[in-house]
């Protein structure tokens, strides 16, 4: 055991990647010299030198499209789009051509590459530097979706990223690269697109991923000294999706509440219940709760920021109106 | 890649009459595609015909080599051809059929085949041309000595993502090469409706790139310019070439072209490059019964993509889930069946 940043896991992520893998190069803007704005790729040009840590102009479509053509071409590209917000620039090569080459193309070729980026609150970075936009990578076929919240998931999921035949979307949370956790590397990950029940009680399931399983599981402890026990299961990726484990878990009990930071309309917790329902519709005793981003956009202002997506108090509020 | 083609241009360099073969093959392709869609057996309403601008394909691919990889806008089936590509295979895919190169599921805007280097048509203005940014970034890294070049038309001269990619490909002194087929339109909208800037080549060469433009009238000036840029390329300055030519037809088959009109056509028909290089060969004194022998062959050709078009299987309903990721990983669940499972709870 040792004590670990989620910075560092990602970095050691990428670190060990690229020793076994000489085909994994990074590519993006300030990824080399200036070692990432969020410091994960920090020191790894001294190792690697300027070609696997190729600095680039900002450019985030020619980015995402020069690593679509070198996955093509036969390498392992992770481009690095220093923000969520930015994928906006980049959505033609990420949705029309990484999502879609192989399936257009009738099997002939994937894209083996992994798009990191980082995104949610918690740095009154503003509207343009704060949003949770996987809704609109979950809602593109041919796209693999990671979400990591926790240390040990930065490195495993980052490195079981970097062995997919398909492109993934692999999105950090900004408030959680300084989060340091106890963590056992050498233990061997769960399969694949496996989600994790992090926490289990008998009264009510919160299924949730990346920044806000730390927010479900401080609400459960909240929760548990009210003789409230909740089941927090953190998706860790959400294509692929494991439904199974959110059955398990939830015919039992019959109450979901699902925690996204996005904003609620046509996000992931609305996905998320409206497959619940779908699916164990006769096991519900409530309708399933959706506790998301307001539909409105990020405000620098701390208080503004802050009320406007969910919090532990939220999380926890929530759940005793649903056992009242 | 694989294996050479033999219907490739590689070898005919020096060669008039293999470069107007190609070109001849190219159109006569062009006029069964347009067949194919007036017979109704095409699966796509998306047809963009390249006739009129046979040199760029030919000559351009002319100075390929095997092993170089490119990719291509909407109007490619002239360069996949002249890459080597199967008629017969192609006409399928335009039909959408299982025999096609991408199993039916691309068509014409997004027809690939990765033995020849072809990275995949594009749909989308421009969307294509990074790509080759990436694959000359692998080029140069393993030293395989290939280049990879991007078509594009006219239209994607005005899209940020192709300056984008010509920037990085000379600031990393790539060997990729940007092909502007200039056919002066980007659907209804001439090219000075589209900018003031109509010297394009100079707009590479304020990126630092070679840069050119040549008349497509003559498909030995687009070759001969196309192996300069490409022969730098390769040696690590990336180039690009504008070929100035003319889009005989309307944008796809059902456009009249109401934006131009029959005086200018018929001007612009008159820039035709197969007839100048016929025209040609009879000038160096080939017989005209030699050229005609070259074009039944073309039309001999053709006229068999057709059939075997029509004679291929639909892809099959069950192909739909495939192919949404890599072979072994779970399909999607069918509408359907999802349905029918919902709904039988009880």
């Amino acid at each position: 055991m040792a004590q670990m940043t989620y910075r560092d896991a990602l970095k050691k992520a990428l670190h060990d990647a690229m020793s076994e893998d000489e085909d994994v190069f990074v590519i993006g803007e300030e990824v080399g010299r200036y070692g990432g704005a969020y410091g994960v790729t920090k020191g790894l040009i001294d190792e690697f030198g300027p070609e696997r840590l190729r600095d680039t102009p900002i450019s985030e479509p020619a980015i995402v499209g020069t690593a679509v053509g070198a996955a093509m071409a036969g390498m392992r590209p992770v481009a690095e789009l220093m923000y969520v917000d930015f994928i906006g620039m980049t959505m033609d090569q990420l949705c029309n051509q990484a999502a879609k080459i192989r399936y257009m193309f009738g099997g002939q070729i994937g894209v083996p590459m992994v798009l990191r980026t980082q995104g949610g609150t918690g740095r009154s970075a503003g509207a343009q530097h704060s949003q949770s936009l996987e809704a609109w990578v979950m809602h593109t076929p041919g796209l693999r979706l990671v979400m990591p919240g926790t240390v040990y998931d930065a490195y495993h999921l980052l490195r079981q990223a970097l062995r997919q035949p398909d492109p993934v979307v692999f999105i950090e949370h900004k408030a959680l690269y300084a989060m340091s956790e106890e963590v056992d590397l050498d233990v061997p990950p769960p399969d694949w697109g496996k989600a994790v029940v992090r926490r289990s009680g008998a009264d009510l399931v919160i299924v949730t991923y990346s920044r806000q399983v730390h927010h479900a599981l401080q609400a459960a402890e909240a929760l548990a000294g009210q003789g409230v026990e909740a089941t927090v299961i953190d998706l860790r990726t959400l294509n692929p999706l494991d439904f199974e484990t959110i059955r398990q878990a939830v015919e039992p009990i019959g109450r979901v509440m699902v925690v996204s930071e996005g904003p609620l309309t046509a996000g992931v917790a609305a996905e998320l219940s409206a497959r619940i329902t779908e699916e164990c519709f006769d096991f519900l005793h409530d309708p399933v709760i959706r506790v998301a981003g307001e539909d409105v956009p990020i405000s620098v202002s701390v208080a503004l920021e802050a009320a406007s997506v969910p919090s532990a108090d939220l999380v926890a509020e929530t759940a005793r109106k649903m056992l009242a | 890649m694989g294996e050479r083609d033999p219907k490739t241009t590689e070898g005919s360099n020096t060669d008039l009459v293999g470069l107007y073969s190609q070109m001849r093959r190219v159109r006569t392709f062009e006029e069964r595609v347009g067949e194919l869609f007036v017979r109704g057996l095409s699966a796509g309403s998306m047809l963009h015909l390249s006739i009129g601008e046979e040199s760029a394909a030919v000559g351009v691919c002319a100075a390929m080599k095997d092993g170089d990889t490119f990719t291509t806008h909407h109007r490619g089936h002239g360069i996949f051809l002249a890459r080597g590509a199967d008629p017969e295979r192609m006409m399928a895919e335009i039909a959408g059929k299982q025999t096609g190169y991408c199993h039916g599921k691309g068509g014409s805007m997004h027809i690939a085949d990765m033995g020849l280097g072809h990275l995949g048509a594009n749909a989308i203005v421009g969307g294509g041309i990074p790509a080759v940014v990436g694959a000359a970034l692998v080029a140069q890294q393993r030293k395989t000595g290939a280049v990879s070049v991007a078509f594009f038309g006219d239209g994607a001269m005005q899209q940020g993502i192709l300056y984008e990619s010509m920037n990085m490909a000379a600031l990393w002194n790539l060997p990729a090469v940007f092909v502007c087929i200039n056919n002066q339109y980007g659907m209804g909208t001439r090219i000075d409706q589209a900018t003031r800037a109509t010297a394009l080549h100079e707009r590479a060469i304020a990126f630092g790139l070679n840069g050119e433009t040549v008349d497509g009238l003559d498909v030995i000036a687009v070759r001969d310019a196309a192996q300069r840029i490409v022969d730098a390329a390769r040696g690590g300055t990336p180039g690009f070439l504008a070929i100035d030519c003319y889009r005989f037809f309307g944008h796809a088959r059902k456009d009249k072209s109401p934006y131009r009109d029959a005086d200018e056509e018929e001007e612009g028909r008159r820039k035709d490059p197969v007839a100048f290089a016929r025209a040609a060969l009879v000038e160096a004194g080939h017989d005209e019964a030699e050229l005609d022998a070259i074009d039944a062959a073309a039309v001999a050709e053709m006229d068999a993509t057709i059939d075997f078009a029509d004679r291929s299987e639909e892809p099959p309903l069950s192909s739909m889930f495939r192919d949404v990721f890599a072979v072994g990983e779970p399909e999607p669940e069918p509408l359907a069946d999802r349905i029918d499972r919902v709904l039988a709870r009880d």
